[in-house]
């Protein structure tokens, strides 16, 4: 049974008072309950507060790229559909520079475990708008506020039928925990998208602006009603839902590649003898 | 007997198939075999060719001069007609042309008339071509019918039968109606391999283990892609269609960190979006195997065209210093061996390798003997299973003598495998102090290049001994290169240079090819592009210029009389 002290990372550099550390607690208490061991599983990252999110936990760790996290992620669970694969990535990093790769996940379906620190303002770069940035939102770079409209990650995932998505607060841990446990259960893609304030930047948008705002989402909700779901997406401002806000149970792209129903790719043997007998195609 | 034939005609109309089968009855028939495409960036229309030149001598470039053109339409006698031989023959069927040619070395055969009466549909019109060409070159149907039977064994016992009472019909009508045909084929031997640049790096793939290939479709790459896809099954190979090349050479990445050989491939525009992440496989020390087949840009210009004008883009792209190896093969032959040896060296010093080739290559068919799979190496440098888990420590960029720490696969064992973006110490975790900085940059790169350094083969040196006048160049110009100095051999002391393994630029320890350069009154480099890439690299690592360059940059290859006038106009 792996204890919190084997989860054990460096000392974190973000902001003290930082929505991340409830994540980063959350995270470890999960994986201590789920009973994981740290090299069963690999956390990948991108760049950003959020991206260095695995240097402070003890597992393998993928830190790659800016908007990156989910190819590395894919790749790594393509070739080994044994590992448990947690992408790590910001509401810039996702949503923005990898917005793309979100799309095509979601898609695919592979079962990675992406958990988005969404705090809605760039905080590596000191203080410029995000993708989830609240339109009119005054910035540095933004003196005209924000002009964009707010990108909605979580309507954006039910509309492209991602098979888990659901809301966290950093401001509610336990919940968190809970909601962490539940996408690591669920068999498919999952978005979770972690509203996190930034304490330095995001003045707007505070742990008191949530709290004031934020309710966990009612028992008897479906969260297997996609018509549903997209009424609950889009519930922001006075009240924002936490919790589930749909699933589904499509199958997940491993299981449907023959190549590995068997056996990890990263576990076959490779037998050279046989190129002798396609070389004979060639005659 | 050293014929060539050109089938020339709109997108869509199977010029590729017939080109394909007759350059498959020629190489079974033990034929050296050397074909080329020459396409448009169009699904239907336009004007393509495949040319085909065969003989019972080596053959390794095509000549501009065509013994036969199949011409399936009008812009295959308008532009080819010119390039006719002295007894050259163009086939045509006057009835879909809706012209008729009068000249003496127009054949006129109806095809599709031909077609629906013995193949009872017209699209075994270009089946009934394929046995003209057969008629007129005095050669029998037999390795024909085989391969017709072979192909279509699925289809069932009708459509067999209806090609080769087509292939009959055509062979048949080109007997008797051919009266100046004078070609003469020499007797069939044992049948050779044929190999195109493309799937050759295919097979040298798959024949290094290559166990993931994750790429975004992008002509002339795309072949790599399809034919390793089409061994997916029978070897264990995940072939993923990414959504953008970024995602194509990350998702590489990801593979090969989880611990399986993995590759990428695309053209310019491509691989400029993937230059990020060569810079994150250096950092991460993360093996990969990149094939980067040229095209004429800039972004992204004649797509279906050929050109060597990225050597320079492949050298210096991506951010930051760090060691790779680029290879630029100049056979299929040499793809397939050095596709092995991309994958190898790309493991052992856990760097990025790019194979440079074009849509010449790409495209270009050859014939050999065989290929020796004896010369394939293949070792296992990670990390994994019991030797990992016996280990009492492991720290993924721990410091050693040759600044190589064992690559371990995650998930075998207990300890941890970290790799960062960012600088890292020897765990993997980022950090930001000086000293470590500098012991990392030492790590990847000083200690690992002189390493890579040694890995690299000298220049394939051809023709006289003590030449007067030296031909370089390097990648796909290696088969006109080497025709036009047995060509020359005989009134000339030349010799030719290749160059197939570029980066590090190859030592002259083993072979002093600078001496072989010094020592000549005339050195030209040879380059499919305008400025002169690999002259400028030659200048910078070593410090010698060539006399003369020979550049081509129209989008098509060189052929054997055009590289032999340009030289020629240099010596004289």
């Amino acid at each position: 049974m792996p204890s919190l002290d084997d989860y054990k990372g460096q000392d974190p550099a973000w902001c003290p008072g930082c929505g991340n550390f409830s994540i980063l607690k959350a995270f470890k208490d999960a994986m201590v309950e789920l009973s994981v061991e740290p090299f069963q599983l690999t956390v990948v990252s991108g760049i950003g507060q959020a991206g260095k999110f695995p240097h402070y936990i003890r597992c393998n760790t993928f830190n790659g790229l800016h908007g990156r996290t989910l190819p590395v992620a894919t790749g790594i669970r393509l070739s080994n559909h044994e590992m448990l694969v947690i992408a790590v990535a910001g509401d810039g990093d996702c949503y923005g520079e990898g917005g793309n790769h979100l799309i095509h996940a979601m898609r695919r379906n592979i079962n990675v475990k992406l958990f988005v620190h969404d705090n809605q303002i760039y905080g590596l770069t000191k203080g410029q708008a995000s993708p989830t940035s609240m339109e009119g939102i005054i910035t540095k770079n933004q003196p005209f506020g924000v002009l964009s409209e707010q990108l909605n990650p979580i309507a954006l995932a039910v509309a492209l039928d991602c098979s888990f998505v659901a809301r966290g607060f950093a401001g509610d841990t336990e919940h968190l925990k809970w909601l962490i446990k539940e996408a690591i259960n669920h068999k498919g893609f999952t978005l979770v998208d972690i509203l996190q304030p930034c304490i330095t930047f995001n003045k707007v948008n505070t742990f008191q602006w949530y709290r004031q705002r934020v309710y966990r989402i009612e028992a008897e909700y479906n969260p297997e009603d996609r018509i549903e779901a997209f009424k609950k997406s889009l519930e922001w401002g006075d009240r924002i839902p936490i919790g589930i806000i749909y699933k589904n149970n499509r199958p997940i792209y491993e299981e449907k590649i023959p190549v590995i129903k068997d056996i990890p790719l990263v576990r076959q043997p490779f037998d050279i003898t046989r190129i002798e007998k396609t070389l004979k195609d060639f005659y | 007997m050293d014929y060539s034939i050109k089938i020339g005609g709109e997108a869509g109309q199977g010029i590729q198939t017939i080109g394909e089968t007759l350059s498959k009855v020629f190489s079974s028939a033990g034929y050296h075999v050397f074909t080329h495409q020459d396409y448009e960036s169009r699904i239907r229309g336009g004007h393509n060719f495949f040319q085909i030149r065969f003989s019972e001598k080596s053959v390794m470039a095509s000549r501009d001069k065509i013994d036969i053109i199949v011409a399936f339409d009008k812009a295959s006698i308008e532009q080819h007609e010119r390039e006719l031989s002295e007894y050259g023959q163009i086939i045509y069927d006057s009835s879909t042309l809706k012209q008729k040619y009068e000249k003496s070395y127009f054949l006129d055969i109806p095809f599709t008339e031909l077609a629906v009466k013995h193949g009872k549909n017209k699209i075994m019109a270009n089946t009934v071509a394929i046995g003209a060409v057969h008629g007129m070159l005095g050669m029998e149907l037999d390795i024909l019918i085989k391969i017709i039977k072979d192909t279509f064994i699925k289809k069932g016992e009708d459509i067999i039968k209806a090609n080769i009472d087509s292939a009959i019909a055509g062979h048949d009508y080109a007997i008797k109606q051919c009266l100046k045909c004078s070609f003469a084929t020499a007797p069939f031997t044992k049948p050779k391999m044929l190999i195109a640049g493309n799937d050759a790096i295919g097979l040298g793939a798959i024949a290094s283990g290559c166990k993931f290939y994750a790429a975004y479709p992008m002509t002339p790459s795309t072949g790599i892609m399809l034919y390793i896809s089409s061994k997916a099954k029978e070897y264990g190979i995940i072939v993923e269609q990414a959504e953008d090349e970024i995602s194509a050479i990350n998702m590489a990445l990801g593979a090969s960190f989880a611990g399986v050989r993995a590759m990428t491939g695309s053209s310019g525009g491509g691989f400029a979006l993937m230059v990020e992440g060569l810079s994150l496989a250096a950092m991460t020390e993360t093996p990969i195997v990149i094939a980067l087949a040229q095209r004429p840009g800039p972004a992204t210009g004649f797509p279906t065209r050929t050109e060597q004008a990225e050597l320079q883009f492949a050298l210096y792209t991506a951010h930051g210093e760090f060691p790779r190896v680029i290879f630029a093969p100049g056979t299929p032959e040499q793809a397939f061996y050095l596709t092995n040896k991309a994958f190898d060296i790309a493991e052992k010093y856990q760097i990025p390798v790019l194979i440079l080739t074009d849509q010449y290559l790409a495209d270009s068919q050859w014939t050999y003997d065989n290929f020796d799979i004896s010369k394939i190496k293949y070792i296992d440098y990670r990390l994994r299973g019991d030797a990992l888990k016996s280990l009492k420590e492991y720290k993924r960029h721990a410091f050693t003598n040759n600044g190589i720490t064992p690559l371990a696969v995650l998930g075998d064992s207990k300890h941890l495998v970290v790799a960062d973006s960012d600088e890292h110490d020897e765990e993997g975790h980022i950090i930001e102090d000086a000293e470590t900085r500098v012991k990392m940059v030492d790590k990847r790169l000083f200690k690992k290049l002189p390493l890579i350094h040694k890995e690299i083969e000298p220049p394939l040196f051809y023709g006289h001994q003590n030449p007067e006048i030296v031909i370089s160049g390097w990648g796909s110009t290696y088969g006109v290169m080497k025709e036009v100095v047995d060509e020359l051999l005989s009134n000339w002391d030349i010799a030719m240079l290749h160059f197939s393994e570029i980066y590090p630029f190859p030592p002259t320890n083993k072979f002093n090819y600078l001496k072989v350069l010094k020592d000549a009154k005339i050195t030209i480099c040879i380059e499919n592009n305008a400025t002169g890439q690999f002259a400028k690299l030659m200048r910078t690592e070593t410090g010698y210029s060539f006399n003369q360059l020979i550049n081509k940059y129209d989008g098509r290859p060189f052929t054997i009389e055009f590289l032999m006038g340009e030289i020629d106009a240099l010596i004289r």
